[in-house]
């Protein structure tokens, strides 16, 4: 098999001849006096997506996109600017560009070339050749045939498949050269049912850093049908959610949107330096109960949120946020690192080479805990079942973060009850992990659907969770 | 010792030019043996410029191009895009979209805009306004917006950012059944984030003006003090008790309330009966006080356009009149699935307004007495299907007509059917930056969940 570097430089580099002499003329242009470090993004990226809806495939696309990012950092100035034609006379013009920023300081030389190598925790193929078209169309189609035997109830299936080949090369001044070949698929599944003139839709779906074959191993395609169905089937059933304060019990996997909102976000290094994170300072303080340990790792082999190497070259790891309830570890980029004299731990993240990277998180997940799931369902009187959500959000000055459920029972008297309607969770960050009493020993990660948005910049990310009990979060519904 | 690029955005290339390639787009299509395609290029160039606490903190130049086609082999569409121009990525891109066509299926709704409803002639809208600021310029406005916000008050000990950013942009559209139209934009912002603490902790707030032309912009100070105004406000938040009452939608998130009706009413939602308003078409669907008009053609919009992304022309029409739905949010394709014709609405609504109340935001204020003026929103809480609202706020506890408190850490729930057809009066304090124009809001009845 070909190694990443050799594939990025043929999709890269050879189309215009670009060659490592040329690369260090445009570092050459870019180190000006005062700029302190600096690197080139090159990125080539190939997409598809494939839309089955009314049982037809309504709709296929296919994309292409590339270019290169440059960007110069001057203590805490950053410069940048990209180009979609990777060719000379456009790197030395952004290089230009970019360079600006810096006015007058220290020169610092380029450094020799060494070809850094990232993990392996995926295979460089490209899933969009991992299936012929007509295997794609027939995926779509039994997809779309599995939900709708499932039961007379369910209306409108709408199924949808996207393959992602992204070539990535990282160039920076201390001769760093590095590449990563990231496949990413994904498949969709949304379900309308109908019944009494009632409508409710169910959504299920999953993926990774993998081929589409991945879909038909361990039943998962039909699986996240079967499941789609499921939810919107339970929620023609659902009543009005209550409203007020009450304990909360989250399902494994995917509610672990709830790290990812209310702590995760508040950990990464750039809202640390400049201070507007409501975690700002509190590094080694108690932030949750003992049970809790969180994790960011980007190590997972196949997991959407994960990278062999981040979008700086990078190797990626698995940083330990909180332990036993203490705050141990922030995320970072090279910069945020550099100026708070802390080591990258590989979460410099880009949503493409139009972009500036940032910390940002990969898998964050919670560890398992000592406690039975049913035991923690029997320990609420009153209170609420969450077990899938929808997404969320922060503040992170203010701490304040909701997240959204799609799927939720009531709990009474220690048993899972009703379901009722989906409902927006909301809480503060620096204080619901010190509610989290009791901790699964179930801890499961989610099945690869989720983006993060920050900045305006979207990437892949995976979360993961143990079932665990808030004491007090406060729920948005309408009942009583 | 460098300085800085006097220049800020590359010029934009000749429409002419990519009218050519759009041109070349469609040939290549036919001679690939589409029996019909559409094609559609844009270019946008711009500045962007943020500061913090009194330094650069950054410098982009964006710069940007996309080539989109979709071919038709009879009723079976592909698509492709690229963000390469030049003949050998045109011809694969049509190539990608062809082999795409291949496999998808017969469907009858699939086509171009009916020929007739096309944009026969594109009227000026005096969306072009270049900047021309450089570099320097613009960090001088970022650092003066900056100085403002931090000036305003010691309590303001944080900056996030402020920025000014500069874009300009051309989209040159066309088709197989002989359109072929483009315009230029551009679009320029100044903003700032700034952070205010006390013993109660920190609070973000934010403020920016938007304009089509740097005159229209507020000035740099102004967008600086109302940050800094914003964020000291909402120091020392506290939640509720769990609490029905009316609520005031500040204008700025009154605008998002009317996007979730925009959703409610749109084609693709309708045909998949994925929306509470599935055949609403000539009911009451909004308290009888309200008319929401599009404007398609008004001078400088932000959400003006000639014609929409299929061609066809826009027309100014009432999607509601006095509470009653007159029409939906259509392209071609919804049309169809319909039995109905496109409104031109193919890239969403063109400068949708709720016309301005009588009373200004402390009229309303006294009007409702009692209750929640929310000015921030979050989370996604939101289901078409059903109309269910349910999501986190922050903003002031009014009693007695007047702002008591802040609040924070609330979540507001009811249904956005009861919601709209709950509006007791719209404040004339209008928002229009954005493709959707509003005042606030004052809906009465919505479950407040705190404490």
């Amino acid at each position: 098999m070909q190694q990443p570097l050799e594939i990025a430089r043929q999709t890269l580099f050879a189309p215009a001849g670009i060659t490592d002499a040329e690369l260090e003329k445009v570092f050459g242009r870019l180190m000006a006096p005062g700029v302190d470090a600096a690197d080139l993004y090159f990125q080539s990226t190939r997409s598809e997506g494939w839309v089955l809806e009314d049982g037809i495939i309504k709709q296929g696309s296919h994309s292409i996109d590339q270019g290169v990012g440059v960007r110069a950092m001057s203590g805490e100035k950053t410069g940048f600017a990209y180009s979609d034609e990777i060719v000379l006379p456009a790197l030395l013009e952004a290089s230009g560009a970019a360079r600006a920023i810096a006015r007058s300081g220290e020169s610092h030389a380029l450094k020799a070339w060494s070809a850094g190598s990232g993990l392996r925790l995926y295979a460089p193929g490209d899933p969009l050749e991992s299936m012929s078209p007509e295997e794609k169309v027939e995926l779509l189609r039994r997809v779309d045939a599995e939900a709708r035997r499932q039961d007379p109830r369910v209306e409108q299936v709408i199924v949808s498949l996207a393959g992602e080949h992204d070539v990535v090369l990282v160039a920076n001044q201390e001769g760093r050269l590095v590449a990563d070949v990231r496949p990413l698929v994904r498949l969709n599944v949304t379900v309308l049912a109908e019944e009494n003139g009632r409508r409710e839709n169910g959504t299920a779906g999953g993926g990774g850093r993998v081929g589409y074959e991945y879909f038909l191993e361990e039943d998962r395609a039909l699986g996240y049908a079967r499941d789609a169905v499921r939810q919107a089937l339970v929620n023609l059933e659902a009543v009005a959610a209550p409203a007020g304060t009450m304990p909360v019990v989250l399902g494994p996997g995917w509610p672990g949107v709830l790290l990812h909102e209310a702590i995760g976000h508040g950990l990464e290094g750039d809202f640390n330096r400049k201070g507007t994170s409501a975690f700002a300072g509190r590094m080694g303080e108690r932030v949750a109960t003992e049970l809790c340990t969180v994790v960011d790792d980007g190590t997972l082999p196949g997991r959407r949120g994960s990278l062999n190497v981040d979008d700086e070259g990078e190797p990626t790891r698995c940083t330990t946020l909180i332990e036993e309830g203490r705050l141990v570890g922030y995320m970072q980029d090279s910069m945020n690192a550099r100026l708070m004299n802390m080591a990258p731990t590989g979460n410099g993240r880009r949503e493409s080479y139009a972009h500036l990277p940032m910390p940002r998180m990969t898998n964050t997940y919670m560890l398992a805990g000592p406690h039975e799931p049913e035991e923690i369902i029997r320990s609420v009187d009153r209170g609420l079942y969450a077990v899938n959500f929808g997404g969320g959000q922060v503040d992170i000055t203010s701490g304040k973060f909701v997240f959204s459920a799609s799927e939720t029972y009531l709990i009474e008297n220690g048993r899972v009850t009703r379901p009722v309607k989906g409902a927006t969770l909301i809480g503060n960050g620096p204080e619901v992990l010190t509610r989290v009493s009791m901790v699964g020993n179930d801890l499961g990660l989610d099945t690869g659907i989720g983006v993060c948005g920050k900045d305006g910049q979207s990437v892949p990310v995976g979360v993961g969770q143990p079932t665990l009990k808030v004491d007090a979060l406060t729920v948005g519904g309408t009942g009583s | 010792m460098s300085a800085i690029a006097p220049e800020t955005a590359s010029p934009l290339p000749d429409q002419r030019q990519l009218e050519d390639l759009v041109q070349q787009v469609l040939e290549e299509s036919r001679r690939q043996g589409a029996t019909a395609a559409e094609a559609s290029v844009s270019v946008g160039s711009g500045l962007s410029v943020q500061v913090r606490k009194g330094e650069v903190d950054t410098l982009e130049h964006q710069r940007d191009r996309s080539l989109a086609v979709a071919v038709y082999f009879g009723k079976r569409q592909g698509a492709a895009s690229s963000a390469d121009f030049s003949t050998d990525s045109v011809r694969s891109t049509v190539e990608a979209a062809c082999a795409i066509a291949r496999h998808t299926s017969e469907d009858p709704a699939r086509g171009l805009a009916e020929p007739e409803l096309l944009a026969r002639e594109i009227p000026d809208l005096d969306l072009y306004h270049p900047w021309g600021i450089s570099a320097d310029s613009a960090i001088e406005r970022a650092l003066a917006c900056e100085a403002a916000a931090l000036a305003v008050d010691d309590r303001i000990t944080n900056s996030e950012a402020a920025g000014v950013s500069s874009n300009a942009g051309i989209r040159v559209y066309g088709n197989s059944n002989g359109f072929l139209g483009g315009y230029r934009s551009t679009r320029h912002d100044i903003s700032c984030v700034v952070i205010a603490e006390d013993d109660s902790g920190m609070q973000r707030d934010y403020w920016y003006t938007t304009a089509r032309g740097a005159d229209a912009l507020l000035s740099p100070e102004d967008v600086g003090r109302k940050a800094a105004a914003h964020a000291l406000r909402r120091l020392g938040g506290r939640q509720l008790p769990t609490v029905r009452v009316p609520v005031i939608f500040h204008a700025p998130v009154a605008r998002g309330l009317l996007g979730h009706f925009v959703g409610a009413v749109r084609g693709g939602n309708l045909y998949r009966k994925a929306s509470f308003l599935v055949d609403s078409l000539g009911r009451k669907v909004f308290a009888d006080h309200i008319t929401l008009a599009e404007r398609p053609h008004l001078p400088r919009g932000l959400g003006s356009a000639p014609f929409d992304h299929e061609g066809v022309a826009t027309r100014p029409r009432d999607l509601v009149r006095d509470g009653v739905l007159q029409g939906y949010v259509l392209d071609t394709y919804s049309a169809r699935k319909l039995g109905m014709t496109t409104t031109g609405n193919a890239g969403g609504v063109h400068n949708l307004a709720l016309p301005p109340g009588r009373q200004d935001l402390d009229g309303l204020l006294r009007t409702m007495d009692r209750g929640v003026l929310v000015t921030e929103l979050m989370g996604q809480g939101i289901n078409l299907v059903t109309g269910d609202y349910s999501r986190g706020a922050s903003g002031f506890w009014v009693e007695g007509g007047e702002i008591a408190y802040p609040v924070e850490e609330i979540t507001i729930a009811g249904n956005l059917r009861d919601m709209f057809l709950g509006i007791r009066e719209v404040g004339s304090d209008v928002d229009t930056r954005g493709g959707i124009h509003s005042g606030s809001i004052l809906v009465d009845g919505m479950t407040v969940a705190g404490e």
